[in-house]
Order: C-alpha cells, then structure tokens, then sequence
C-alpha cells in the first residue's frame, strides 16, 4: 500500500519543516530579510516577520499537485515562535489572487484580529500585526478571509509557538501540522498527511535518540473533517492541551483534536527501531497520514 | 483532366492551408490562456480481478495530455505498476497493476488521481475471479451458452409439428406473436446497445457506431435475402418460407451473439456475479425465440426435414456461447456496441420481412389491425416483457 515514487527534491521539504522555527532553514541573508530580533529594555525580544500570501502550485504526493493558496510559498506557512511578553510583528503582504489576511490565536486586541468585516487585506496590500506573544503555549495563524473553508483548506495556515519565560526542558522538537487537500473540489479531502505531504515520514522517517526527551507541537487544521487524531505505537507521551500548561493533562497513546485544536506531547524512546504513528481513523492514515519515528541509540563518548 | 484534378485538389489545399494557420495560431489557446486548467478524461477500459489484485486499463480520452500521479482503492493509496507509462497523450492507453488484496463478493472502488488531483473512479460493484482463458472457464462459458441459447431455442422449435396443424387465423395470431416477440428485442437490444455506447470513450462516438452497424446489418441481410429468393425457385412458397426462417434464426443469432457478450463481459468487468436467477430468466426468454423461427414456415404447412430444424436452432442459438467466449476473454466495449447493433439490424429486417410475408397484397396497415394480428402483437410483446423481468 502507500504512495508510488517520491516528491520532486526542490520542493517543499516535511522534514525539513519539523525543525524550522523562524525561519531558521534560511541562510543567514535570507534569514535577515524576513526576520528580525531586537532586545528591549524589558529584556523581551520585538520579533518582526514577513510574511506574504502568494497562489503556488504544490506537490502533496508523489507526481500530485494542487493549486493552494500558500503563506511565503509553502503549506503548512513558516513556523512563528516567540517567547511570552515578546512583541510580535508580521507585515502581512497579499501577492495573491484573492483577500487574505491572518489571524492568529492568541491575546490581541479586535484591531489585530484579522477575521472582523473589511479587515481583509487585498491583493497588492500591506498590513502590519502587531501583538504581544501571550499566553504561552501552542497556536495557530490561519486566513480568515471568507469562505473560509477554502482559505483554510487552500493551505493558508501555520503553527504559532509561545514559549514560556522559564522554557521548558532542553528537548528534540518536532512541529507537526495534521492537514489534508481536498483536490476534486468536492468538499471531502482526497490526501491526508501530516505537514502537507502524503506518507512522507513513511518514506523518510523522522530521527529519533534513545533516551532523548521529544516534544511534538500537534495542530490540527484538518478541513472537513471534524477531528484529527494521533496515535504513535509501543510509546505512550504526556499531552499537554494547547501547551498553556507546564503540568501534563494527560498520558496516553491517541490524542485527538478538533480543527483548530493543537496539544503539546512529550515522550521519550525506550528502545532503539521503527515506531509507526498515525491518525487512528484508519480511513485518514491510509489516506497518506501514516509515517514513522527511526530511534536510534545515542552515540557513545 | 489536369484541370479536373486541379478543380477537386484546390479545396482540399485550401484546407490544409487553413488547418496549418488553426494549429499555429491556437485560437483555442487565446481563449483559454495560460493557468487555464487542461481538459481531463479518463475512460476505464477494463478491470480484470486476479488472485493477486486488480488490473485496470485506461484510456485518455481527452483532448489533452494526463499524468496519472496516485492510484486509490477503497479510500486507501495504493502502489501499482503501469505497463505503458503514467503519462497519456490523447487516446493513449496503459495497464495498471494494483496489487490489492480485494475480497470476494464484496464491493471495491478504484480511484485514478492525476497530476491535477482530477479522480476518476471505477466502482467494482461485486468481486469476482475474471475469467482467463483456460479450458475450465471455456467449459463454463460453453455450458452457459448451451442454457441460454442453444437449449432454450431448440426447446422453442419443438413447438412446430403443433404449429403446423393451426388454422389460418390461428397462424396470423402466430405470425403477429413473433414479430410481437421480435420487437421487443429491438427495443430490448437498441436500449442496451445506446446504453453500452454511452460508456464509450467520447472520441469513439458510441451512439453513431451504434446505428451505423445497424443500419449495414439490416441492409446487408435484405441483399442476402433478396440474392437467396432470387435463386430460382421465386414462386415457390415454401422456399420462401424456408428462407424466411433461415432470416429470422440468424436475426436472432445475432441477438443472441450479443446477449452472450452481456453475460460474458458482466463477468470481465467484474461487475456481477451471474446469478441462477439470471440464467434462468434469459432461458425462459430465449425459448420463445425458437417459436419465432419456426412460425412462418408452419403457416406455409411445409414439412421441415429434422435435420433443417436442428441448423435453424443452431444458427439461432450456438453464437449466444461464442458472444459468452467473447465478452469473457477479450471483452471491450466497442464489441458490445457493435454486436448488439448489428443484432437490432437483422432484427428489423426480420420484422419487415414477416410483415410483407403477412400482407401478401394490400395494405399492411389494414393487415396489422386484424383482431387477430393485434392479439399476437400484442401477447408476443407480453410475453417478452414478463420473462424480460426475470433478467431484469
């Protein structure tokens, strides 16, 4: 079963986009022009972004493309991460067809909210948000331009990470994204994948350490359907429900998340070797949402 | 003469000329412009269930060029191989091989994703084996054909020597059950025959292919018919009765080539499995075909040689296992279309000829509208319709 054959190499890399926050797959230069970081006399950080709407053509299985609508040219949109009490500031450029904006979960005033009548930023135009990073924990960006069901499954979203003043432990972080692309158009998806490419981590599967602590950010933007779910084998991992808080809810082995639901889950590989995950509706994991963790035991010094 | 050929080869240069300027310039292309997506078709040919999965072949029946990307079965990706490529140019073929472990009897649908995310599906409705051509599945076939044709039209037949004693009204009322019998086919073989070219690729104009066939068949036989009477003995009624009947077992040969088919590409497509209900339904309806052979030649009171019997039965009945044969092994759709046409054909032609044979002289109107004739038509009809739901 599974897919045939394998993504183009340019394209967008999942693997890739497990461990890139800010930017930080960009060579510096690059990096610079859409990010910045200047202290303040608090000690927080002003974190200015540049983000752009752009129409792109993506490739969500091997030899399958679809028409999305992409922040800064990729599906899920660049990953956004601050510290609690930073200044968040995205000047938001549509280079695209249609309206967008962003709105991102989050304390912010109804100015920022980006989803309110006539707050729809049009192709050509600039608009600039501007927030503190509150409260700490996992969220989300998404355009709220209407009809909203085919901004969001056009593929405009991205993970928004708050980190606490006392950061959590020292761990291997993952950002996952549960997505899915509806490509007849007929409101039901025809690929399911976690960060955009069906059975990607089937084909490559992540890296894992034994022994090392491993924080997943899970965010559900599944359209559609109304839930999403993780399920990862021989394992169990704590959850941590929108990660606002620094005591685990929970320790299991499925969690599952309603569109626009996001949880943080910790865990740590025992044994060396394969573990599967997948979303537990099987209909969705045969549907591209399956992969695999490779664990592997920590080099000895 | 030069000035001849110049008169008839300017128009087509002039043609040419214009073809060449509409493939340069595109104005197709001016209209649809650059992001404009591509027109996607893709027709499935045929989907064979082996032990080890599913083999489906497509067609790109579109005017532009498809990638097949992803394959899914029942919702899931699958892997699968294609013998000819995954990227179709118009009318461009290949064979998929999905190793799919599908389950007997139960339901299946294929799904072909293109580069575009374009589906098409194939919905296997009931799973089956598909037959491959070894001496087990031949047998089968043969048995099948042997219920559904042969035997039932032989049956049929046997109703001569009780014909033949019927007065003359009796004889109209019989005359008029056939073509009663024989229009229903016609109506029967025409509906499945535009049915089986609507699932024709676009290109391949089903509906055309359909009625030309039947058009030549029809003609085709009226020359034969001609040609057979015109062998002599013209006068003689009993030969043209003999004829006669000889027409109408190969219109209904025909038919039946076309029925096997049916039975036979049921299975190829994996769509049915053939019920008993099925067999028994086409044999209580085939054997009133029989009745129909053998009518006009008990109206002339001839006596017919058991061995002549035996050949009308066999040119009635024995291609219903030859189109079984057919539609198992090699079946495409064109077969279909085109057999079951050239069964409506010789079908209407039979009609016309028992008509004119009925109406002697004078109108055949007036004929038609006999009690008697009216009754035959009308039970013939019946009779068709009520074993017809059997089949159903």
């Amino acid at each position: 079963m599974g897919t045939v054959g394998r993504t183009s190499p340019n394209g967008f890399s999942p693997t890739a986009y497990l461990r890139s926050w800010n930017f930080a797959d960009l060579p510096p230069a690059e990096r610079a022009k859409v990010y910045r970081e200047t202290p303040r006399d608090d000690g927080t950080l002003l974190r200015e972004y540049e983000i752009y709407a752009a129409d792109r053509e993506i490739e969500i299985a091997p030899g399958l493309f679809f028409p999305a609508w992409t922040y800064n040219g990729q599906v899920p949109g660049p990953t956004i991460r601050a510290t609690e009490g930073d200044r968040v500031k995205v000047t938001f450029k549509n280079l695209g067809t249609h309206p967008h904006s962003i709105h991102f979960h989050g304390w912010h005033p109804p100015e920022m909210d980006g989803a309110l009548a006539g707050q729809e930023v049009q192709p050509g135009e600039t608009f600039v948000y501007e927030f503190d990073a509150d409260p700490f924990g996992l969220h989300l960006y998404h355009c709220h331009t209407v009809p909203l069901k085919r901004h969001i499954h056009k593929g405009l979203y991205g993970a928004f990470i708050v980190d606490p003043r006392r950061s959590r432990p020292p761990a291997d972080e993952l950002v996952m994204v549960m997505n899915a692309f509806d490509t007849t158009f007929d409101a039901e998806n025809e690929v399911y994948a976690v960060n955009t490419v069906a059975n990607a981590f089937m084909q490559e599967p992540i890296r894992a350490t034994v022994g090392r602590l491993v924080r997943i950010y899970l965010v559900n933007v599944t359209e559609f359907d109304p839930i999403n779910s993780l399920h990862l084998h021989g394992m169990f991992f704590d959850v941590y429900r929108t990660g606002t808080s620094l005591v685990p809810g929970d320790r299991t082995d499925t969690v599952m998340l309603c569109q626009g639901e996001r949880a943080i889950l910790e865990t740590t590989f025992r044994y060396p070797g394969d573990f599967m995950f997948h979303a537990h509706q099987s209909e969705f994991a045969e549907l591209g949402w399956m992969g695999l963790f490779r664990a592997e035991e920590a080099p000895t010094t | 003469m030069t000035r001849v050929l110049l008169l008839a080869l300017l128009p087509l240069a002039l043609l040419g000329v214009l073809l060449t300027v509409i493939v340069r310039s595109g104005p197709a292309d001016a209209v649809r412009g650059e992001n404009y997506p591509p027109v996607e078709r893709l027709t499935f040919q045929r989907v064979v269930l082996e032990p080890g999965g599913i083999v489906v072949s497509v067609m790109n029946d579109g005017p532009d060029e498809i990638a097949i990307a992803q394959v899914q079965v029942d919702d899931a990706f699958w892997t699968f191989e294609a013998d000819n490529g995954v990227a179709l140019r118009h009318l461009g073929r290949t064979t998929m091989r999905i190793p799919y472990p599908w389950v007997d009897g139960e339901a299946h649908v294929v799904r072909v994703l293109t580069s575009t995310g374009t589906a098409f599906e194939h919905e296997i409705a009931v799973a089956v084996e598909t037959p491959t051509p070894n001496a087990r599945y031949f047998g089968v076939f043969t048995l099948i054909g042997l219920y559904v044709g042969v035997i039932p039209v032989a049956i049929g037949l046997l109703w001569f020597p009780l014909l033949a004693r019927f007065s003359a009204h009796a004889m109209d009322f019989l005359l008029a059950l056939t073509v009663g019998l024989l229009a229903f086919l016609l109506v029967d073989g025409a509906s499945e025959g535009f049915e089986a070219a609507g699932l024709l690729p676009e290109s391949f104009q089903g509906a055309v292919l359909f009625v030309l066939a039947a058009a030549g068949a029809y003609l085709l036989l009226e020359g034969i018919g001609a040609w057979l009477k015109a062998r002599g003995r013209a006068a003689d009624e009993g030969y043209r009765a003999w004829v006669l009947a000889v027409l109408i077992a190969v219109g209904i040969g025909l038919h039946n080539f076309g029925e096997g088919l049916a039975i036979g590409s049921a299975f190829a497509l994996g769509e049915a499995a053939l019920g008993t209900l099925l067999i028994v339904g086409f044999t209580l309806h085939n054997t009133t075909e029989g009745l129909a052979i053998v009518a006009p030649l008990a109206r002339e009171r001839r006596r017919v040689a058991l061995g002549d019997l035996a050949k009308l039965g066999l040119i009635g009945g024995v291609p219903t296992i030859a189109g079984a044969w057919l539609g198992g092994f090699v079946y495409s759709p064109v077969w279909s279309v085109l057999f079951l046409a050239v069964g409506v054909g010789a079908i209407a032609q039979v009609i016309g000829q028992i008509v004119r044979q009925m109406t002697r002289e004078g109108s055949a109107a007036r004929m038609l509208a006999r009690g008697p004739v009216l009754a035959g038509l009308f039970a013939g009809f019946a009779v068709m319709y009520v074993t017809g739901m059997l089949v159903g």
